[in-house]
C-alpha cells in the first residue's frame, strides 16, 4: 500500500483552465505525479478510485441544484479541500448572472431553455462547505499551485502571498499606467500571485486574482472618477472574473448606484 | 414479441460528469445512440450583452482553458469586421505565432498525455511515462514551448492578456522571441520524431463516409482566414456561415448540436479535415513527412486524427520558426477605431476544429449580441453518427470493452481535455416490453 497521500480534483462550472495549470507544470508535473497518488483526475487519467481522498482541488462554482449536492459529498470525502481559481473562490465570470435574469439569460443562448436546468445564481464553492485553503487566479498561476501542493505533502500548511499586485509592478520595474497613460487599473486592489502581467503589458490590471485583503475599492473607484472615468464604465472593471468576491461586489454596486444618480 | 435493451455509459467517472452516452436497441437493432454533452451552462452569449467590445477577448477566453486563444482570436476578427477596421500584415502574421503556440501547446498534450495511451494501452500518460519517459518527456518539452510561446507574445498560457481587438497591446520586442529560437529549432526536430512514433500506432479499420470542412486559404495553413471548403467540393464564404450551418439544441444536451442546413446532415471539423482539404499548404517539412508517413489522401479514418494532429505540429513549429526568425518589433502594435452599429462574424481554426463568432455592436461600442460556435458542438453529431456505425458490429463484446472503444473512438475527436478522458461507465439494461397496441 502506497502512503503517499491521495489527490483528488473536481470540476464544477468552470473552463478548465485552472485544472489545466497542473499539466501546465511541466518541469515539475511528473515529480508531483510521483510525490502523491493521483486518485481522481478525470481530466488526465482513467484511473478513478474511490474517496475518501487527503487533497482535493475544487475547480468551478455552484451552478445548478445537483452540483450544490455533490459538493456537499465531495466536501464528506477530502481531507483537506482546497479551491483552485476565481470559479471556485468567487463564482466566476458566470456569476455575472446574479446581477441579472437567469431565466432571461437561458432565453438569449438556448432555442429550447425548458431543457436546461440550473440556478438563478453562481456562487462560491465556500458559500455551500467549508474550505481549507483558496488559491486564486482566473486562471491559477501554476508555479503557486506547485508549491502549496510541495508544502501540503510536506505537511506544511501552506501559503501564498497576500500583497498587491501594485507592489510586483515596482519589484519588476513596471511604469504605473495609471499614473503615466491614466488607464484605470486595478493593481492597488487586487492579489498578486499573476506576476503583474498586464501593465507590463500596456494595460491596466483587471482585476483576476480578486481583491487584496483590506483593499480599499472605494477609494481607488473614486480616484478614477476624480481623474475623469465615469462610474458607469468603472462598474464592468469591478465586475468581471472575481466580481462576486464581496470587495468587488460591493463597489460595483456603488458605482453603479452612482451612475444611476442614486 | 418485441424487446427493448438501453446501454447507459454514465459519465460518472466524476462524481458527476460533463460527459454521457446513451444507447437504446430494439429488437436487437440500434434504435438510438446519443452522446449527452453535459457541462453546467455558463450563459457566455447572455452575459456578453451590454460588455464593452473591448472585453470580449477576456471574456470569451474564459469558455475555454484548453484553447483560449481559438475563442480571442474569433472574436477579435468578428469584431474588427463589425468595425471595419483593417488590421496591418504585421499584426496578421503575430496572430498566426500565437496561434502556432496555442497548437502546440493543445496538441502536443493531446498526443502524448491523453491520446497515446489508447494506443498503447494505459490509464494515462503520466502512467505511460515508467515505460516511454523519453516520449512522454518529449511531449511535455513540446507543449512547454508552445506555452513560452503564449507567455512572451501573450503575457501568460492560460488566457493571454496582450490580445486586442485592433491588435495587440504591446507588440514584443525582437529578442523577447528571437530567445524562442533555439528551443523551437530543436522542438521541430522532436515533432517530427513524435510524428514518425504516433504512425507506428495499430489503427481500427473504420473509414466512415465523412463530410469534412476547414478554413482554406489559397496560400496559408488554415488559421484565421480563407472561406469554407467542404470535401464534398463546394465553398462556403465565412458570412455565409450561418445560411450553410445550422445550430439545433436537442434535449439531451447543454451543447448546441450544429448541422448542415440542407439535409441537417452532420459534418467532421479538426485536424484530419484540415489536412485532407489543405495539404498542399502544409510547410515542406510537414508535407514531405505526410507523403512519407503514407498519410492517405484523403484520410477518412477518424482514429489517425493522432498523425494528422502530429503533423500540424511540426507544420507550426517551421512556420513560428520563420516567424520568429524575421521578427522586428514594430507600431502601432493595435489599428485604432471609431464605434459604429454594426454586426460582424469570422471563423478560425481552433485546435480541435472550425470555431465560429457573430457579434452586433452599438454605436458605444458595447455588445448587443453575441453568437459562439464552438468545434465540439459541430463534431457532436458527428461522433453519434460514428457510434451508430460502430455499435451493431461490437455489441457482442463485454460491457467494459464496448465502453472502452465508444471512449477511444470520441476521444480521437479531442471533443475538450474533460471529454477527452477515460470517462464512461457502462450500465446495460435489458427491458422486455410489450409492442405497442398489445
Ligand atoms: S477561474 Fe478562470 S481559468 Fe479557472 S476555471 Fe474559472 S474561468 Fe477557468
Amino acid at each position: 500500500m502506497s502512503t503517499r497521500p491521495t489527490l483528488a480534483v473536481f470540476k464544477f462550472a468552470s473552463c478548465d483552465g485552472c485544472q489545466l495549470s497542473l499539466l501546465d507544470a511541466e518541469d515539475e508535473l511528473l515529480a508531483v505525479a510521483g510525490a502523491v497518488d493521483i486518485a481522481f483526475f478525470p481530466e488526465a487519467s482513467s484511473r478513478m478510485l474511490p474517496g475518501p481522498y487527503d487533497i482535493a482541488l475544487v475547480e468551478g462554482s455552484i451552478t445548478t441544484s445537483h452540483d450544490a449536492e455533490r459538493i456537499q459529498e465531495v466536501r464528506k470525502q477530502s481531507r483537506f479541500l482546497m479551491t483552485i481559481g476565481a470559479c471556485a473562490t468567487a463564482g466566476g465570470i458566470q456569476a455575472l448572472r446574479n446581477w441579472g435574469d437567469t431565466a432571461e439569460f437561458l432565453q438569449a443562448v438556448y432555442a429550447r431553455p425548458e431543457y436546461i436546468s440550473t440556478l438563478a445564481t453562481s456562487t462560491a464553492i465556500a458559500d455551500h462547505v467549508t474550505v481549507d485553503f483558496e488559491l486564486r487566479g482566473c486562471p491559477i498561476n501554476h508555479h503557486q499551485l506547485v508549491e502549496v501542493l510541495s508544502s501540503l505533502i510536506a505537511g506544511r500548511r501552506p501559503r501564498t502571498p497576500t500583497h498587491s499586485v501594485c507592489l510586483d509592478c515596482k519589484r519588476r520595474g513596471t511604469v504605473c499606467v495609471t499614473v503615466a497613460q491614466g488607464i484605470p487599473c486595478l493593481g492597488p486592489v487586487t492579489q498578486a500571485g499573476c506576476g503583474a502581467i498586464c501593465p507590463a503589458y500596456d494595460r491596466g490590471c483587471y482585476g483576476c486574482y480578486g481583491p487584496v485583503k483590506q483593499c480599499n475599492s472605494e477609494s481607488l473607484g473614486d480616484h478614477f472618477i476624480a481623474t475623469g472615468s465615469t462610474p458607469g464604465e468603472l462598474v464592468p472593471l469591478f465586475r468581471n472574473f472575481n466580481g462576486y468576491a464581496p470587495e468587488f461586489r460591493a463597489e460595483s454596486d456603488r458605482l453603479a448606484r452612482r451612475a444611476e444618480g442614486v | 414479441m418485441t424487446e427493448a435493451r438501453t446501454i447507459r455509459v454514465e459519465a460518472i467517472s466524476r462524481v458527476e460528469g460533463e460527459g454521457a452516452l446513451h444507447i437504446r436497441l430494439q429488437d436487437g437493432q440500434l434504435a438510438e445512440v446519443q452522446l449527452n454533452i453535459y457541462e453546467p451552462p455558463r450563459l457566455f452569449e447572455a452575459l456578453l450583452r451590454g460588455r464593452a467590445l473591448e472585453e470580449v477577448p477576456d471574456i470569451t477566453a474564459r469558455i475555454c482553458g484548453i484553447c483560449p486563444v481559438a475563442y480571442q482570436m474569433t472574436a477579435v476578427h468578428a469584431l474588427e469586421a463589425a468595425l471595419g477596421v483593417s488590421i496591418s500584415p504585421e499584426i496578421r502574421r503575430l496572430r498566426r505565432l500565437l496561434y502556432c503556440g496555442e497548437w502546440i501547446e493543445s496538441h502536443a498534450l493531446h498526443i502524448h498525455l491523453l491520446h497515446a495511451p489508447d494506443f498503447l494501452g494505459y490509464d494515462s500518460g503520466l502512467d505511460m511515462a515508467a515505460d516511454f519517459p523519453q516520449e512522454v518527456n518529449r511531449g511535455l518539452q513540446l507543449k512547454k514551448h508552445g506555452n513560452r510561446l503564449l507567455e512572451v507574445l501573450g503575457g501568460r498560457a492560460i488566457h493571454p492578456i496582450n490580445i486586442a481587438v485592433g491588435g495587440f497591446y504591446r507588440a514584443p520586442r525582437r529578442e523577447e522571441l528571437a530567445a524562442l529560437i533555439p528551443d523551437f529549432e530543436w522542438g521541430l526536430q522532436a515533432a517530427i520524431e513524435t510524428a514518425r512514433w504516433v504512425a507506428t500506432f495499430t489503427f481500427p479499420d473504420f473509414t466512415p463516409p465523412y463530410e469534412m470542412v476547414a478554413l482554406v486559404h489559397p496560400d496559408e495553413y488554415p488559421f484565421n482566414a480563407g472561406d469554407l471548403k467542404s470535401t464534398d467540393g463546394r465553398t462556403v464564404k465565412m458570412e455565409d456561415y450561418e445560411r450553410e450551418f445550422e445550430e439545433v439544441h436537442v434535449a439531451h444536451s447543454t451543447a448546441l448540436q450544429s448541422v448542415r442546413t440542407a439535409g441537417r446532415t452532420s459534418y467532421f471539423v479538426g485536424p484530419l479535415a484540415r489536412i485532407n482539404l489543405a495539404r498542399a499548404q502544409l510547410s515542406p517539412t510537414a508535407l514531405r513527412l505526410a507523403d512519407e508517413l503514407g498519410l492517405e489522401q484523403p484520410c477518412c479514418n477518424p482514429y489517425k486524427s493522432i498523425i494528422a494532429r502530429a503533423l500540424e505540429v511540426v507544420h507550426v513549429y517551421e512556420e513560428a520558426l520563420d516567424i520568429l526568425r524575421d521578427y522586428q518589433s514594430f507600431r502601432p502594435s493595435r489599428i485604432g477605431y471609431q464605434y459604429r452599429a454594426g454586426a460582424g462574424s469570422w471563423a478560425t481554426e481552433a485546435p480541435r476544429g472550425l470555431i465560429f463568432h457573430r457579434y452586433s455592436v452599438d454605436e458605444h461600442g458595447k455588445v448587443v449580441t453575441a453568437k459562439i460556435v464552438p468545434p465540439t458542438s459541430q463534431n457532436q453529431l458527428q461522433i453519434e453518427n460514428d457510434l451508430s456505425t460502430m455499435l451493431p458490429s461490437i455489441l457482442h463484446e463485454p460491457d467494459d470493452q464496448v465502453a472502452l472503444k465508444c471512449e477511444k473512438l470520441i476521444r480521437s475527436y479531442d471533443p475538450c481535455i474533460s471529454c477527452s478522458t477515460h470517462f464512461l461507465k457502462i450500465h446495460r439494461e435489458e427491458i422486455p416490453c410489450r409492442p405497442p397496441g398489445v
